[in-house]
């Protein structure tokens, strides 16, 4: 399919003379603007393309490349030039601009129509996005343009009316999510090694503004001191350094080191001991676990066969000792802490860059979160509510008894005279009805001679052969019969229609002519009972137009080779009764018509 | 139920279920007014019989569950898979599965004569809806045994006429059977066509056959109703030339194309009524606020 967009490099020329501005032309479907090289330049065009009346350009050959815009007089005289470096550039260009211009028109025509076709307003204003949905829907579906370019275009529809019947496929567009959001890095931060130059004990660590927020995000520790002691104790430089510090103890595993080092700097301390606001965090969640959580249910998943969990940390060395157990972190926990902050996405919609911005804005978003959440008691007894519906029994519960009118039919035999009839009609029997069995005999006649017929069999055995020859041989013929017949009637093997058997032109006319019926009989249908004035314009020309399909079943029917001849005439049939079912309707309301005004009216519209 | 080594099931073996009608008024009406089209009783059962021991045959595996259909009741008089040692026949005269079949009819008759005695007034319709209940509850718990099973079919022989009065319950057994793909063949060797069947084979994608020489009865039966779901992809079978769904609405039996419909029970009217007449429900005038019990709607037209 072709593109939705243009981009081109193209000179912005006010006339064919000007020597014109380099930029770049981007056209799309809905507008077209051009931005020029030079950003002091003042010229910005930016051109709506239902605002575009006609185009013109250069032969291919001449001097130069052009493309004419033609615009709507009243926003523009004249028009916009543009002057490309190749034919074949300006060619791109020009294509892509009729085409948009045609599918413009082809619904804007389709518009005007209606308007002037149906009597009441159109008040739908359709928005651009909505627009080139319909134009999409469109284009994805043969069958859907075929019916819309033959009933809305030439006007028997109008457009509000054909996509009112078909509102599922412009829901889908309208459900449509909003864009998508770049969360954090799935990496973790850990990764990021320091550096080391090898000549000097010199350790680098790089920190961006990306690390800094996910630092943030993810050890709330650090960011309480950030904002605590920046700028008022020490200077961002400062406070990163000591951080960096930290993490470069940790990375040495020198849990004693870490434990000197922070007993004699308290603001070191807060990077190296354990971050009590996670761990009261981590506490309040455990609290809120669904108390029906199957723990044993995940044993069977796997995260053990990639060595080190696929991340450069070391976990296997990291052995647990109780008296520096506070200094350490263990991979566990800062594998599940990140894991946790990644999934939580990020939330926050400031530029990154300035760290105290981004750590204000944390710090209102945590807020906002705390307060939203439902208080410690309502959610503890909402989980024991939860508890106890789990474990219930079904046994000894109460049946949940929903009050209930029952359904109490009089008469079950009128549902069974309603489609009786037709059914057996259907297989051209002349006996219909159901006709009492010969009632002449009482019930004990009845079971009496039934119980000695019985007996008489098991008395003196079958009458052999069961079946004579020339019985069963008419039998045979006769099912052959049958099913040859019908073979030639209805197709081959289960799975053929007849369609497959009719040649591919004459398939598709009939396919086609039945989704037209289809369509419009849909229309016609839904519009009675006419309470309006525009709905009485409506089935007229519906009607119409369902008349004009009449003459070229026949037609078909027609000239259908002698093969196929029978085949079509069956096809065609039900469609002629169809459309001969709305006529009769057609007419007989339209006799009943002088006496409307006594109709009640009803909420149908 | 005798446990098969399931794992020999394969595509081809079935679990036919055959419905009798036993009908006493029909067959006695058939034997007294002895016409030379239809079919007598023991025509009938030897016909049945045999047809039964020749789907035993084809294949040894394949499971044969008969039905009675009677007017006041309904019962499982045989079931292949429950036979107990192959005794001798009691003369000597009848196959040994044959006489154990027709001793459980007869049981089955007087069962069903003792029933209809508190009736003062017979009843002529057979009860499909129950044998056809029956036959989907024996094949819902074959369903149950696990994933091998043998492919279970239902095969109607009727000749009494559709009773009106079961339509509701013969029309969920029909859907019922169509949920869980058991396809109903149906065999009708009354005079007259039934509605019942012809709906009940077109939805469930069975056959429906009214054969026209009812003497060669066998001969219909093994050449249509014997072959299994899997041969029914490859041969051809009679197939109706469709089925006319259109309604005819319940004041004046007349066949409509649009109409009114109850939408608690689905009754149909040609114009608008007050009141439902089959379930009561009291229709509201068409005001927004309508309650969605008393909704009336328009039917679509049936094309
Ligand atoms: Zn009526
Ligand atoms: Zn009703």
């Amino acid at each position: 399919m072709a593109s939705r967009q243009v981009v081109m490099r193209a000179k912005y020329k006010n006339s064919v003379r000007d020597p014109g501005i380099q930029g770049v032309l981007i056209m799309m479907e809905d507008k077209i603007s051009f931005t020029p090289d030079d950003p002091t330049s003042s010229v910005r065009v930016n051109i709506e393309v239902k605002s575009i009346k006609s185009l013109k350009f250069s032969k291919e050959g001449s001097q130069r490349a052009l493309l004419n815009l033609i615009l709507d007089p009243d926003i523009k005289e004249g028009g916009c030039i543009f002057e490309f470096e190749k034919f074949s550039d300006r060619d791109v260009c020009r294509d892509f601009v009729s085409r948009v211009l045609a599918k413009l028109q082809a619904l804007q025509s389709s518009v005007k129509d209606s308007k002037t076709v149906s009597e009441r307003p159109v008040d739908e204003q359709l928005s651009t996005a909505e627009m080139r949905h319909r134009m999409k829907l469109l284009q994805e579906n043969i069958e859907l343009q075929k019916l819309h370019k033959q009933f809305v275009i030439s006007g028997v529809l109008t457009e509000a009316e054909f996509w009112a019947t078909r509102k599922e496929l412009l829901a889908v567009h309208a459900s449509k999510t909003p864009k998508q959001r770049v969360g954090f890095k799935s990496a973790m931060i850990a990764d990021v090694r320091p550096l080391t130059d090898g000549r000097s004990n010199l350790v680098t660590f790089n920190l961006t503004p990306e690390i800094i927020h996910q630092i943030f995000a993810e050890k709330p520790a650090v960011h309480k001191a950030y904002l605590s002691f920046v700028p008022r104790k020490m200077s961002e430089m400062d406070f990163w350094k000591k951080y960096c510090r930290a993490e470069y103890l940790h990375k040495t595993k020198n849990a004693v080191a870490a434990a000197a080092e922070a007993a004699d700097d308290e603001e070191l301390a807060v990077f190296l001991k354990h971050d009590e606001i996670l761990a009261s965090e981590a506490r309040r969640k455990l609290r809120r676990v669904d108390p029906t959580l199957d723990m044993e249910a995940d044993q069977g998943d796997d995260y053990m066969h990639l060595p080190d969990h696929g991340i450069f940390r070391d976990g296997s060395k990291e052995t647990i000792d109780t008296e520096y157990d506070e200094y350490k972190r263990t991979l566990a926990q800062n594998l599940n802490r990140h894991a946790a902050v990644v999934l939580e996405g990020r939330a926050l919609d400031v530029e990154l860059g300035d760290t105290q911005t981004v750590a204000e804005a944390l710090f209102r978003y945590k807020q906002s979160e705390l307060a939203t959440e439902t208080s410690d008691e309502n959610s503890t007894q909402e989980r024991l509510e939860r508890l106890s519906r789990m474990t219930e029994i079904e046994d000894l519960q109460d049946s949940h008894n929903l009050p209930f009118a029952p359904l109490c039919i009089k008469d079950p035999r009128e549902y069974f005279d309603s489609q009786q009839a037709n059914a057996v009609k259907a297989l051209g029997d002349t006996e219909i009805g159901t006709k009492p069995v010969n009632c002449v005999l009482s019930t004990q006649q009845a079971y009496g001679s039934l119980k000695i017929i019985i007996s008489e069999i098991k008395e003196n055995g079958f009458s052999y052969p069961i079946v004579k020859p020339d019985v069963a041989l008419k039998v045979l013929n006769g099912l052959t019969q049958h099913l040859s017949s019908t073979k030639h009637h209805l197709g081959k093997s289960p799975q053929d229609t007849v369609l497959d058997r009719l040649p591919q032109r004459t398939r598709e006319e009939l396919l086609h002519h039945w989704a037209c019926i289809q369509e419009l009989l849909k229309h016609f249908w839904s519009s009675y009972p006419i309470t309006t004035k525009s709905l009485h314009t409506k089935v007229s020309r519906v009607k119409d137009a369902l008349s004009e399909i009449y003459p070229k079943l026949q037609g078909i029917k027609e000239s259908a080779q002698s093969d196929f001849r029978h085949q079509v005439s069956l096809l065609v049939q039900p469609m002629l009764q169809a459309l001969d079912a709305a006529f009769a309707h057609y007419d007989a309301e339209m006799q009943k018509r002088p006496g409307k005004s006594a109709e009640r009216p009803n909420g149908y519209a | 139920m005798a446990s098969v080594p399931s794992k020999l099931y394969s595509d081809d073996v079935s679990l036919l279920v055959v419905l009798i009608d036993t009908n006493p008024f029909f067959w006695g009406g058939v034997n007294t007014t002895n016409a030379s089209s239809s079919l007598s009783f023991s025509t009938f059962i030897a016909h049945v019989l045999s047809f039964i021991n020749s789907i035993l045959l084809l294949n040894q595996l394949s499971q044969v569950v008969v039905i009675a259909t009677g007017v006041n009741s309904c019962n499982y008089i045989y079931d292949s898979s429950s036979q107990t040692v192959t005794e001798n026949s009691e003369n000597g005269i009848i196959p040994a599965r044959s006489s154990q079949i027709l001793r459980k009819l007869e049981e089955f008759v007087s069962a069903d004569e003792q029933l209809s005695k508190d009736l003062s007034q017979a009843r002529v319709f057979s009860l499909l809806s129950g044998s056809l209940s029956l036959a989907l509850c024996y094949i819902q718990r074959v369903f149950r045994t696990g994933s091998l099973h043998p492919q279970p079919r239902i095969l109607c022989l009727q000749g009494s006429p559709d009773g009106p009065e079961q339509y509701v319950a013969v029309m969920n057994a029909i859907f019922s059977a169509q949920r869980s793909m058991v396809p109903i063949d149906s065999c009708v060797i009354g005079s007259q066509h039934s509605a019942f069947l012809q709906q009940a084979s077109y939805i469930t994608a069975g056959v429906y056959l009214k054969p026209q020489h009812l003497d060669g009865l066998f001969q219909y039966l093994s050449t249509v109703f014997a072959t299994d779901l899997l041969s029914r992809s490859v041969l051809e079978l009679p197939k109706p030339a469709g089925v006319d769904f259109r309604a005819s609405c319940f004041c004046h039996k007349k066949t409509i194309d649009m109409g009114y419909i109850c939408s608690v029970c689905l009754s149909i009217f040609c114009k608008h009524h007050k009141k439902c007449s089959t379930c009561g429900s009291v229709f509201g005038e068409a005001h927004p606020e309508v309650t969605s019990t008393s909704d009336k709607k328009r039917k679509t037209p049936m094309a």
